[in-house]
Formats: structure tokens, sequence, C-alpha cells
């Protein structure tokens, strides 16, 4: 496949690792992808058995699995339960358990729970659908927020009434600066979401580098772009300046994409957001704005969100934040299986946990 | 998925052949049938009558849409019993055909599917001596389910004693099957040409087996994919299995369908493929037999057994790298991270 | 957080389109992008081209790594 094939080259790949090796002078280096879609690519290519032993990835909060609080998930599975309403979801969220169910469930229960691949399928169900009210959980980052914003807007332009949004998007820059004040874990550097850079460009993490100093490096997806911005961050840590570093200039530029900045303006507007393991972050979630009203599930539906439990012994917080292990984990590989989540982590196939529970020796 | 109460409910997983299917079955229905020849959970039973070895098998068919690219529900519940057959090393000889059908179901769909069991019937040499009709109220069914038992006389005995280093080969490409059922639902808006590879494979089978003495194992990876085959073929053994992605075929179709919802062709379902474990020094005698038939014409060694880590499947990624590939829990979703 | 890959632009009316990646076609909504045409290929993300891929950025990219590894041979 065209401009994706070329980036897996292995010739590449081993003098890329080899370079690694040698410019990392055996300093131990923490290095976060903060995107899951890097974490998968990292664990599908088994990049880590190309990099030297002091170099570790660590997995961040760039998940919607992972970060999305019980809140949100009860919140969707109570309007799923009302009657005449169609729920609809990326797939990611249907097996992530909320406080006593999860999508999935309902759906085995016989509520109209759909996965979609694009908010236009939703936007379609709704419109095949006039006696049905539609609901689409909006979940996902800087990436995936203006699709939804142009699902309300076209929608709102076609007088369609029976369209509804769950916003529960959030943003990355300002979840890297929470895990940075929080200083649990030593990161020497970022690898940056190279599909969120996509729509905001480079400025946004301007921070990083700047207050905190930083190392990072907005990566592409493919193996080849994984270790060259490594290869980048490592070089900015001998360097000593830190900056924020484009390896993906093919689809990145500077600003962005201004279009889609722009439609997210007009639809949304930023407020505090919770994330699971992060607790409410300022400024870091995105609600409709008032003249949108009409297509927010949050007061359009009249519905009693039970009480949000977590199970007191889940660590996916901090396994989140990179302090714990799955292995400190009282319920993992016993009570929190793949098959039995209890937790996020173990739910998304390349969660941390889900990661582990693969690995691990003595799961039988 | 287990509720506070200790009570459970079925889920679409248990129906999906990975993880939550293996543990109902051993959990909820070997403990009740509790005998030996269950409890081997091969994909027939072979069974010892008065010095005659019979294979015996069943199968559901619950597929949508009913008719697709390369197949039907009827082809598919022929070839489905006639695979299962194969796999154990019998020749398949005579099933029975059971439909479920839902009241107000088309007259001229059913003659269709009818034909295409009959026909495919033929084709693979298999002769319908028995079946059941029963007919549900609307609404109560989906169309049409279809239930083939079969049986055949096994000439080979398998499986034999696996060895480390023994090969892992493939007869072709995978994930055809599903990706074509995928396209044509037409619920995710794909428009592409394949065909479901859903082919009868008791010929190819048989060529196999007069070729190498050296023939371990083998099963048709359906439901669950390749991985969950290897995985049920490592599981709880003192050896494990290792793959090469780079010798995996997988079709520029497929490839694109997973990169577009973010699936691993691993865990896709096949219904003309067969995983054939084979000693080391005969898989590439076994290879060029494969390759001059025509449902083994992309045949490749994908791996071999090794001493460990033990119960696990690796894979060697392209970049050189490796992953552990675990057993599916449910199918597939198309995601956004 | 964000599966998105490239696909080639094959049809296109006002905002619509369908692109293509290794033969599959798909509906594609190109509303985000501005002067989009047949040939081009665009990163695709849940049904939206959220950008244009810059192919002359592309084809530098890779000629880098590849001097970087005759380099270091």
């Amino acid at each position: 496949m065209k401009y994706i094939d070329e980036f897996y080259d292995r010739e590449i790949c081993d003098t890329l690792a080899e370079e690694i090796g040698k410019k990392s002078t055996g300093a131990k280096l923490t290095f976060m992808e903060v995107c899951g879609t890097h974490t998968m690519s990292i664990f599908r290519n088994g990049i880590k058995d190309l990099l030297p032993e002091n170099i570790r990835v660590l997995s961040g909060p760039g998940c919607p699995v992972c970060v999305t609080p019980n809140r949100t998930i009860d919140h969707a599975i109570a309007i799923a339960r009302l009657n005449g309403v169609c729920v609809s979801s990326f797939g990611d969220m249907m097996r992530v358990p909320g406080s006593s169910s999860s999508l999935q469930r309902e759906h085995g229960g016989g509520a109209d729970v759909r996965v979609v691949y694009s908010v236009r399928d939703a936007v379609e169900i709704a419109e095949r659908n006039p006696d049905k009210k539609v609901l689409f959980l909006g979940i996902g980052f800087e990436t995936t927020t203006p699709t939804v914003a142009s699902s309300i807007k076209d929608s709102s332009q076609r007088g369609l009434r029976n369209y509804f949004v769950l916003p529960a998007h959030k943003l990355i820059p300002p979840a890297i600066r929470a895990i940075l004040d929080s200083g649990e874990t030593k990161i020497n550097g970022f690898l940056l979401p190279g599909h969120v850079s996509v729509i905001i460009g480079e400025k946004p993490y301007g921070f990083i580098a700047e207050d905190y100093g930083v190392p990072c490096a907005i990566a592409g997806f493919e193996p080849t772009d994984i270790l060259y911005a490594i290869l980048r961050l490592v070089e900015q840590v001998n360097s000593g300046n830190p900056a924020v570093e484009n390896c993906y200039k093919r689809s990145v530029r500077q600003n962005g994409n201004q279009l889609a900045k722009d439609l997210v303006n007009e639809i949304f507007e930023v407020c505090d957001s919770e994330w699971r393991g992060l607790g409410v972050i300022p400024d870091s979630g995105l609600k409709i704005r008032g003249e949108y009203g009409e297509f927010d599930a949050l007061c359009n539906f009249e519905v009693e969100v039970e009480e949000t439990r977590e199970n007191p012994a889940c660590l996916c917080g901090e396994v989140l934040r990179g302090v714990s292990s799955p292995l400190d984990c009282a319920l993992f590989g016993t009570i929190c299986t793949p098959e039995n989540p209890a937790g996020p982590c173990m739910v998304s196939f390349e969660g941390t946990c889900a990661a582990y529970y693969k690995y691990a020796d003595d799961r039988r | 998925m287990k509720e506070s109460s200790g009570n459970w409910h079925i889920s679409l997983a248990h129906g999906s052949g990975g993880k939550l299917t293996h543990d109902l079955i051993k959990n909820h229905f070997s403990t009740e049938f509790k005998n030996p020849i269950l409890s081997a959970l091969a994909d027939s039973a072979v069974l010892n009558l008065n010095g005659t070895r019979l294979a015996f098998t069943t199968d559901s068919h619950v597929i949508k849409p009913l008719f697709y690219p390369g197949g039907d529900i009827g082809k598919l519940a022929v070839y489905g019993t006639v695979n299962d057959l194969a796999v154990v090393g019998a020749k398949p000889l005579y099933i029975s055909c059971a439909y479920v059908v839902e009241e107000g179901f088309d007259g001229e769909s059913l003659d269709r599917i009818t034909r295409s069991l009959a026909e495919a019937a033929r084709t693979a040499g298999v002769i319908v001596v028995t079946g059941d009709t029963k007919v549900v109220e609307h609404g109560k069914g989906d169309g049409i389910f279809i239930n083939t038992s079969g049986i055949g006389i096994c000439n080979y005995t398998l499986p034999q004693d696996i060895e480390i280093g023994d090969k892992i080969l493939i007869n072709g490409t995978i994930g055809d099957h599903e990706i074509a059922i995928i396209s044509a639902r037409g619920e995710l808006g794909l428009n592409l040409k394949l065909e479901s590879d859903c082919a009868p494979l008791a010929d190819l089978i048989s060529h196999v087996l007069t070729t190498s003495g050296k023939i371990k194992f083998m099963r048709d990876p359906t439901r669950g994919g390749l991985a969950t085959t290897l995985n049920e073929i490592v599981e709880e053994r003192d050896f494990g299995v290792i793959i090469d992605e780079g010798t995996i075929p997988v079709r520029e179709e497929v490839k694109g369908v997973c990169s577009l919802l973010g699936f691993d062709p691993l865990y896709l379902a096949n219904e003309g493929k067969v995983v054939i474990i084979v000693g080391r020094e005969d898989a590439s005698k076994v290879l060029d037999v494969m390759r001059v038939h025509p449902l083994g014409m992309g045949s490749q060694i994908i791996g071999e057994i090794i001493e460990s880590p033990e119960g696990r499947v690796c894979l060697k990624t392209e970049i050189g790298g490796t992953r552990i590939v675990d057993m599916p829990v449910g199918t597939q979703l198309p995601r956004i991270c | 957080m964000c599966l998105a890959i490239p696909a080639k632009v094959i049809e296109k009316k006002g905002t619509q389109g369908v692109a293509e990646i290794g033969g599959v076609r798909r509906e594609v909504d190109l509303q985000l992008l501005e002067d989009v045409e047949i040939g081009d290929y665009v990163i695709l993300h849940a049904g939206f081209g959220i950008q244009k891929l810059d192919t002359k950025e592309a084809e530098e990219t890779l000629d880098l790594l590849r001097e970087f590894m005759d380099g270091k041979r």
C-alpha cells in the first residue's frame, strides 16, 4: 500500500535501531508515547525488541478507551436503556466496563447499540430512523473532534431533529502538562501523536520544551517513523537543547489544519474534563456551545446516571500515569482478564495490562 | 460476562471462536458430557466401530448475508463439515442437513440455497442422506439457520506426536472469507472485489496425506482465524510456535480493509484454508504437492514448532521484532485507536 | 487514539469523494480540506480526509532515511 509499505523497510529499521543504541550512551531513558495508536504500532511490530535495554517506552494517556471516565460510559448506558433510542459508538468503547455494565452487555440485553466506522454513519442512522433518537458517543481527541463537529453542523443545516452527541472529547496538550506537573515519573522525551498534530500543528506543544525542558518529536506510525523519532529524541537529550521536532512532515504542517480547527471552535468550547487516572484537568475537554444545544445529549435526555463505582483495587489510573505496573494490581490476571476486564487498560487490545497479560509467564 | 451476582449471560463473543468460546465449552459443556472423545475437542470425533475408524462431526451455520461473493449459506454448510472431516484424515462420505427456517422466508431463496447445497455436496463427493426441517414464528429466527453433520472413514492416524522443528504450512491467503462477508453486508461502505475462499479441502488433503507419512496435525482456521488455531495447537503443550509475518499470505484488499478498520488479519475467519503441521524433512515435498493443486497454489511454510516459550504463539514481525499472538476474546470491531 | 492511513482520491463531487487503499474503495468526506484533486493522497480518519499527504515530503523523508542508511554502511 502506497506511502505505508515503504516505511516498513527492515534495513532502514535495523540501521536506525543500531544508531539509537550507539547514540544513547547507556543512560536510562524513558520516552512516553502519548498516543494509543503508537502503543499499538510499537507492540504490533515488536519495536521494543529493536531498542537497546536502556531505553524504555511508556504508554501515555492518548487512548480513549483508557481515559474515558466511568461516568461517561454509565451515562451512555443509561440513555441506551431508554425506549426509542439508538446509541452508536466507535468499536473501541463497546467492551469498556462502566460501573455495573457495558455497551456490549446492553446490546446483549436487547438495547439498540450499534458500532460505526464514521460519525457520518451515525447521522445516516438518524436520517433513516426519524422515529428514533440517535445518540453518538463523542469520544476521541483533536483528530476525531472535527469529524463530530461537522456531523453537528451538517445536521443543523439540514434540520435533523433526532441526532445527538454525548460530548466526551479530550485535548492532548493539557494532559501532557498534567503529567509533567505531577512529576511522578521521570520522562526524558515525548513521542507526540502524529494525527492529533495533523490538526493542531506544532505550536501547542511548545510549552513542553520551553517551560519543562523536555524533548519532543512528532512521529508517524510506521516502524521507520517511530524509530527515527526515537533517534531524534536521543539526539535532543544528548545535545541538551529540547525542542518540538516534526518527524512526520508528510502529514503534519506547522499550523495544522485551520479549517478543521475553526469548525471545532464553532461547535465546541473548551471546559474542564475528568480523565480516568489523572482526575479533573482544567481546560482539557470540549462541550457543545449553547447555540447547538439541541444536539447536546447532556440536555436532551432525562436520565438517572448510576453512581460511579470503580473497583477500588483497580490500578488502571496509576498504570496510565506510568507509576505502577499491571503486576502491582491485585486484580491482574485473576479477576481482571481480557475476557472479563475490570478496567480499561485490560480492554484495549494493546492496553498496558492486556499487553502484560499476553507476556505474563504465570497466567495459567 | 460475569456479573457480581454470579449469574451470567451469553454474549456475541461466546460465538466468536476465541477465548470465551473455549471457556464456554470447557467450563460448561465438557464438564457435563465427560468423555475422552469429546474432551479431545477435535474437529471431528474419531470412533472405533469394530475395526473401522469412523470420523463424525457437526456444524451449524448462521451467516449474514445469506448470499455473498464466492458462496452462500448452502455451500458453506457442506464445505464446513467436509473440511472438519478431512482435517482428521477422513474421506467424507455422508452428511445430514437440518434447516431451521423463519415463517415468511422467501421460497425462491430457499430453493436457491438448497440447489447450492446439493451442488456443493456433489462437488465434495458426499451424499445428503438424512435431514430435518423446522419452522419458527416470524421474528423469532433470522431467515434460516442450517446444521450439517457428517461421517467419513479414517484411513490415516492423526494427530501424530508433534516434535520441535516440525514445520507449519498454510494453503493460501488468510482473511478472504470474513472480509468478503463484511464487504457484502455493506454496513461499512466498503467497495472491493473479493470472494470468500469457501471450498472443499478433502481432495487437497488426500494428496497431502499420500505424499508424506509425517503429517502430524491439521485444522481449518475458521472463526477466530489463524491465531486461534495456532493457540489451540499449543494450549497446555510443552512446545510453542513461531511464525514469520513476512511469509503469511494476505491479499492486498484484505490488508487495505485491515488498515482502514484497525483489524489484524491473523484473527479473520477463513472457509477454504487448512493449517498443516508436518515433519521438517517432508515440508518442502508437501509444499510442492500443495502448490500444484488448485486450492493450494498460494501455499507457504509460515513457521515451525519451537521449544520455548511453551504454550505460546510468537510472531517474527516484518521489521525483525517479535510479539506474542494471543487468543482473541471477541470479534474485531472498527475502531479509531 | 487516531488510526488514519493515506488513501488515494479517485472520485470527487463537491466535498464528497471516493478514496482507495489497497484496492478497497470507500466514500470519504473532504469538507475539512481545500483544493483536493483526483489523484491526491489524503490522510483518512474515520471516513474523513483530515489532511492532504505531501508526497514530495514523503519522498524526501524516504531519501533521507536511505542516505542515512547508505552513510552508515
